[in-house]
């Protein structure tokens, strides 16, 4: 006759201390880069060959924001060209396939961040400045970045990259732009980064 | 079978798999973003202070990678240029809003793509980023009203190549741009060394023969070549010649007559005869181009495309025209139509009121003029643009039927 014995009683975690135990991987570094730049440019390949497309960012961040815009307010969305092409009428700004590579691409950062054991909740800046203004500093090179990116019809994904491998002209003086629009002012802000 | 797949081209609630395909693309980009350090904005900007210039070996060596595999695959005939997404040119808001992301750049220490993939691994640097990026997304969509006309207009090329800015062949500028990547990976290492003292000796030694064969591959795009015309049309020949045995893009006269006076349509007629047969009568409007050299207009009707776009090509009868059909599509040019039964058609239906106009008596051969004119008028015969009043009720059935072709702004970052 089996006796009933209780089971041992499992090691009872929080919650919160079981997700991390998942969470945390040992601690890998980044690979070489010019390994990361011949696999990027693998997934660059990838893209045109199958889809005739390349890679995007800034543009699904805008179908985002168009699609917020469209739901509070249509009738503007429907009055602003620059928005009509993507929610005007009954289009869902959604519906494109820059939306889903953003998608995928947040997916995938997290996924190579816990892998390799460097999800971390921090701030990288500079050691002369303090985390506020690091934050500040984010926002505002994020928000000039947003409006450049749109200004140009791309950002680094979308045209510096995916214009420069297909060889669109307008592609390389964007880039030519960018890296001589950081070069010139990098001087005068050394601080937030030395 | 031509790459890049027509059903993958854009997403679709038809091919539900497309948008898997597009997630996935989208993973592999965030994945290697991530494990290259992009995620980490003291990385990046760090390439400003030239202590470690991962930015430009990433991207460069990105590009360059991308670059000789999509140009070896396009020199085989496996990858057709005419249907890659090449980002349009306009020099204005291109070098403009690059000098402000340059700045953001600097100022921000991430881009959009990067800065993604740095708030999903827990930068709250990163996260501000986004924030910031996307109330910069929103402001330029509430402000492009006041420089629309500057940034519909100011620098505009079209589908402007660097094969077409310096007028060398497709093997010679990669071969170029690998070698200018090549150099500036050198050009940062002596930086790294300076600057970041980086020891070169522990570097590994496999760079080199992946240099190696970056040069290789592009000197291979260089001794491949462009595929022909002909042999890019014998890739999509069944597809295409189907087409025409259904008879889809044959318009008979009445139809072009009604597109040429269609103002919702950009009509570009193209007058593949001799230059004889020109002369003697064309219609009014059309352009006159040697057949041999229809396959050149290819790049040019692709640079600078219009999505009400109908292009009619037209011979005497229809072999020749149908010749030039052939060539156009090779090159992916879209919407391209003949005219049925040629000039000679045209000139039985459009040319029966016309006095001077008389039918040879005797037949004539394939592709030559089966009428006599009376002299070389050109287009200023009554019936190279009939009048839309005499000719008001035409019915037919119409086979224009416009491609979604598409938008300029949909793809790279649209």
């Amino acid at each position: 006759m089996a006796t009933l014995t209780k089971p041992a009683p499992r090691a009872t975690q929080p919650w919160t201390t079981r997700l991390q135990a998942l969470l945390r991987r040992p601690y890998r570094d980044y690979i070489h880069p010019y390994l990361g730049g011949f696999l990027l440019g693998l997934v660059l390949f990838a893209a045109f060959f199958l889809t005739g497309n390349g890679l995007g960012a800034s543009g699904g961040l805008n179908r985002y924001i168009v699609w917020v815009e469209d739901l509070f307010v249509p009738n503007h969305v429907d009055n602003t060209p620059y928005l009509l092409k993507m929610a005007g009428g009954d289009k869902d700004p959604l519906d494109d396939w820059v939306v889903m590579v953003v998608a995928g691409a947040m997916v995938g950062g997290f996924t190579g961040g816990w892998w390799n054991g460097r999800l971390k909740i921090e701030t990288n800046k500079g050691p002369q400045i303090s985390v506020r203004t690091r934050w500040a500093m984010a926002f505002l090179g994020g928000a000039l970045m947003g409006y450049g990116a749109r200004m140009a019809r791309g950002c680094t994904s979308g045209l510096a990259l995916s214009g420069g491998a297909v060889l669109s002209t307008g592609a390389w003086a964007f880039m030519l732009a960018v890296f001589g629009g950081a070069y010139l002012l990098a001087y005068f802000v050394r601080k937030l980064w030395l | 079978m031509t790459f890049p797949l027509p059903e993958l081209q854009a997403t679709s609630a038809a091919n539900p798999w497309s948008y898997l395909v597009f997630i996935v693309i989208g993973f592999a980009f965030g994945y290697v973003l991530e494990i290259s350090g992009f995620g980490n904005s003291r990385k990046l900007a760090a390439q400003f202070y030239f202590t470690e210039l991962t930015v430009l070996k990433v991207m460069f060596g990105a590009i360059i990678t991308a670059m000789v595999l999509i140009f070896i695959a396009v020199g085989l005939g496996w990858l057709d240029y005419g249907q890659l997404y090449v980002n349009t040119t306009y020099l204005g808001p291109m070098i403009v809003g690059g000098l402000i992301m340059g700045v953001g750049f600097i100022v921000g220490g991430f881009c959009p793509g990067t800065s993604l993939v740095g708030m999903v691994t827990g930068k709250l640097d990163a996260l501000f980023f986004v924030l910031g990026a996307l109330v910069g997304i929103f402001a330029f969509g509430e402000t492009e009203w006041m420089f629309d006309i500057w940034w519909q207009t100011s620098g505009y090329l079209g589908r402007f190549t660097l094969m077409d800015w310096t007028g060398q062949p497709i093997g010679v500028v990669v071969t170029a741009v690998v070698a200018m990547a090549l150099f500036m990976f050198w050009g940062a290492e002596q930086l790294e060394r300076q600057f970041g003292q980086r020891d070169l000796a522990r570097e590994p030694r496999a760079r080199m023969a992946g240099a190696g064969a970056l040069l290789a591959a592009a000197v291979a795009v260089i001794v491949i070549g462009s595929p022909s015309n002909t042999e890019k049309y014998a890739r999509i020949a069944p597809e295409k010649d189907a087409i025409l045995a259904q008879r889809a893009v044959q318009i008979i006269p009445a139809e072009l007559f009604h597109t040429m006076y269609d103002d919702g349509l950009e009509l570009i007629m193209l007058d593949v005869r001799t230059e004889a047969d020109f002369n003697l009568f064309h219609l009014r409007g059309a352009n006159h181009v040697p057949l041999e050299d229809v396959a050149a207009l290819g790049p040019e009707l692709l640079a600078h495309t219009a999505p009400n776009r109908v292009i009619v090509v037209m011979s005497n009868d229809e072999a020749d025209a149908t010749e030039a059909w052939k060539a156009l599509s090779a090159e992916a040019v879209p919407n391209v139509y003949i005219l049925e039964g040629g000039i000679n058609n045209w000139l039985s239906f459009f040319g029966k009121a016309e006095p001077t106009l008389q039918l040879l008596p005797t037949a004539v051969p394939v592709e030559n003029l089966r009428f006599a004119f009376a002299a070389a008028l050109g287009d200023r015969y009554d019936s190279s643009a009939p009048s839309l009043i005499q000719y008001e009720s035409l019915t037919y059935t119409p086979k224009i039927v416009l491609q979604i072709q598409r938008d300029k702004t949909g793809g790279g970052c649209g």
